[in-house]
């Protein structure tokens, strides 16, 4: 209804959401096009094996652009579009299966990132240019047994060896760990434990001393979930000696950003999953999706599900415009992770018995979603984040 | 950074608007909560101003904007701390007079919009009646063509601005026999013979502004009293509607907003067990909670006025906004009083005020299940 205003043309200006441009549509169908026809048909086979040929699904990735949206051309990149990544991460969510979305997405926004973000140019041309290409895989390893959100709680030493230094110390719950050719990890370079004392380190596969083995995990079974440990490790220091807690940091906004994108995605995927089994189920003469309750869960969900995009945009948006997301980026990484298993919990109870067998995709979506609210940096610690930002 | 239905001029919008409120509304509060009514110089003064239809076009009267700044009127009136000032206000400028300028002659514009954007002129908008809110469908007011014009009859309730209002946008059933596409407005004025404020309603909240209970007794009206087209009047006023909700959503969580903030302020300096409360990690997280709805609430209505600005009818995110809103209103209301314990229970901090105010964004304008039944239907579960 609105009048005129000064400046007509303003809102057809605006790209939707104040983010997504024609080109970036046209990605999101290309990346799409290569997830519908590469991944998904084959998640099904993949759970059930509890892996994915690896090496073939990176490069394949690798060669249509997934993992280089954020990078210069040097590094065989298309950006940097921070945008465009997003756009890539949304997709990738639609794998149907959780643990090669984890897969993808850990390979292209952490070990490969922090190189990108805090490496030297010799260091990008050696482990980036490769990762982006999807013929190096890169992974992250910051959690320790003792040390999970807690990240200055880490015990991991690194000591100056020659010109090098030697890494010793155990990582685990490290997505892409027993598959990853470097691994940028997280250890202590101070005797004293505070925040002050912790450098990012990278560690090659087959270095001496490293080992790595795979952890069984209740979803995202197709991933390499792994144990890192590492015994007087030849290691390269990657960023600033000792501003490694800042390091991390910096790249956990994004680690967050692209888990919220991610876990809103996947929340709708499931919803209409459930949507469309409870139309064809029929129940007392009628389908299940006619009674009005469901109608009305199914609405909320819908509703949830839209609240936490838009939050989750607001975040994004920020990040883009290069403010400081802290407390956004908080705030929609909780609210969309918890949204995403909430939604999987509804989807398996319209389910009903089938929702709990093993051939029904909804229970798989129930068991991948959970680790969301956890995995970097869990609600609780997000909730801190928050509350600290407002001064309490 | 701003949303980008907003830019810097918008701000300077909020900020001469906040200015008003706090200096001439929010002193009045207390005082017009107690009497039931806040006087009718807010309208004139806002009026001149250029507060009241900040989107209507200049030769109206109005400032030619767009749904940024409604937003920004909407937001900014209802931290004057009385939500019943924001909800006149917004009955005036967003829900009776934009069917006016959508759907109205010339003349109408004239005689009915520009007065209102003035504030000379206060409107209100006649849908509930006692046997059909929600359902508007069911509406039992007639209206029936007489050799002057119409002849109109009914009751309606819960009309905001009613007793006092100079004219009254109704909804009327004009043929009974055409089921939805039997239903006509009109344009009434309340000094018409016929015309009866029945009584005044006493209510929960939103004390400060008047609801009426209208009574229509064969009130006769001109021909050109017919605003749009006769018969079209079900889908002029769904299209009202959706402005309606958005606007309120949008009030409602400003008002929310507010009382999140002093609450915050409070939690910092009310002390208990030897430090203040919001120190205790179970406060600290309510309020991450808090502020992190709230956030999605807010940018789920700007998401959503940017959508309709660039040129979508985005029914269903207006719904799921109004109806997100509207729990996460209702949630942060409730958890920002048991904050203030004993003191939100008073009602000298406003706080239960705010919290029986709020109670109302998940009936007006349409309920929650209405939202649902309304979103469903989009989802293709029906």
């Amino acid at each position: 209804m609105s009048a005129p205003t000064a400046d007509a043309t303003r809102f057809a200006r605006i790209p939707r959401a104040g983010l997504f441009t024609e080109e970036h549509e046209e990605l999101r169908s290309i990346v799409r096009g290569f997830v519908q026809r590469a991944l998904r048909p084959n998640a099904e086979e993949w759970e059930r094996a509890g892996d994915f040929p690896v090496r073939d699904v990176f490069v394949q990735a690798g060669t249509v652009g997934l993992f280089g949206a954020k990078y210069e051309s040097t590094y065989g990149g298309t950006g940097p579009d921070l945008v465009a990544d997003a756009v890539i991460t949304e997709e990738i969510a639609l794998c149907g299966a959780g643990g090669v979305a984890a897969a993808l997405g850990a390979h292209k926004d952490l070990g490969p990132y922090y190189v990108y973000r805090f490496g030297t140019e010799e260091q990008r041309q050696r482990w980036l240019a490769p990762a982006v290409a999807g013929t190096k895989i890169g992974a992250l390893a910051l959690t320790e047994p003792g040390a999970g959100s807690d990240v200055a709680g880490i015990q991991s030493k690194a000591e100056p060896d020659g010109d090098g230094w030697r890494l010793s110390g155990t990582k685990t719950f490290i997505t892409n760990g027993p598959i990853a050719d470097f691994v940028v990890v997280a250890a202590r370079t101070t005797p004293e434990g505070s925040h002050d004392g912790i450098s990012l380190f990278v560690v090659e596969a087959g270095a001496p001393g490293f080992h790595a083995s795979r952890v069984d995990t209740v979803g995202w079974r197709t991933s390499h979930t792994g144990e890192l440990v590492f015994d007087q490790a030849p290691a390269e220091l990657l960023g600033e000696l000792n501003g490694g807690f800042r390091h991390v940091m910096q790249n956990f906004q994004w680690e967050r950003i692209v888990m919220a994108l991610a876990a809103v995605t996947a929340a709708q995927a499931t919803l209409d999953l459930a949507i469309d089994y409870a139309r064809d189920r029929t129940a007392f003469g009628r389908p299940v999706a006619k009674f009005q309750v469901w109608k009305h869960r199914f609405a909320d969900m819908a509703t949830e599900i839209e609240a936490a995009r838009a939050l989750t945009y607001h975040a994004l948006r920020k990040i883009v415009a290069g403010e400081d997301a802290t407390r956004e980026v908080s705030m929609a990484k909780w609210l969309a992770t918890e949204l995403d298993w909430k939604v999987a919990d509804e989807a398996l109870q319209v389910h009903g018995g089938y929702g709990y067998m093993m051939e029904f995709p909804v229970q798989r979506a129930w068991r991948d979603s959970r680790v969301g609210p956890i995995g970097g940096g869990s609600t609780e610690i997000m909730k801190e984040i928050i509350g600290r930002s407002y001064g309490l | 950074m701003l949303h980008p239905l907003f830019t810097p001029e918008h701000e300077e919008l909020r900020t001469a608007v906040r200015q008003f409120v706090e200096s001439e509304l929010a002193p009045h509060a207390m005082e017009w909560e107690r009497e039931g009514a806040f006087p009718d110089w807010v309208f004139k003064r806002m009026g001149d101003l250029g507060f009241l239809g900040v989107r209507f076009p200049p030769e109206y009267g109005g400032q030619g904007g767009d749904w940024g700044h409604s937003i920004v009127i909407g937001e900014e009136t209802a931290r004057s701390g009385s939500g019943g000032v924001g909800m006149a206000i917004a009955v005036q400028s967003e829900m009776a007079t934009p069917p006016i300028f959508k759907f109205g002659t010339e003349d109408q514009k004239e005689r009915y919009l520009a007065p209102s954007i003035r504030g000379e002129k206060i409107a209100c908008l006649g849908i509930s009646e006692p046997n059909a809110g929600s359902d508007v469908a069911g509406i039992e007011t007639t209206s029936r063509r007489t050799s002057g014009g119409w002849a109109i009859n009914g009751r309606k309730i819960f009309i905001t601005n009613g007793v006092r209002a100079d004219f009254c946008l109704l909804v009327t059933r004009s043929d009974r026999a055409a089921g939805h596409e039997g239903f006509s407005l009109f344009l009434v004025d309340t000094d018409l013979p016929g015309f009866e404020v029945s009584r005044k309603l006493d209510k929960l909240g939103m004390r400060s502004s008047d609801t009426a209970e209208l009574v229509l007794d064969d009130v006769n009206v001109p021909a050109d009293a017919l605003l749009g087209e006769e018969g079209r009047g079900f889908i002029e006023i769904m299209w009202e509607l959706q402005g309606e909700r958005l606007i309120g959503v949008a009030g409602s969580v400003a008002g929310a907003w507010l009382v999140f903030e002093k609450t915050l302020q409070y939690a910092k300096e009310r002390h208990a067990f030897g430090r203040p409360i919001g120190s205790f990690q179970v406060n600290r997280h309510k309020f991450a909670t808090m502020a992190t709805e709230l956030e999605a609430a807010r940018q789920f209505v700007y998401d959503t006025a940017l959508a309709w600005e660039r040129g979508e009818y985005p029914v269903k995110q207006i719904s799921m906004a109004k109806l997100y809103g509207g729990l996460v209103v209702n949630r942060v209301m409730n958890e920002c009083l048991q904050i203030f314990g004993g003191m939100g229970y008073a009602t000298e901090t406003g706080i239960e005020r705010a919290w029986r105010d709020s109670r109302l964004i998940r009936i007006g304008g349409g309920t929650d299940e209405i939202m649902r039944e309304v979103i469903s239907k989009s989802l293709g579960v029906w």
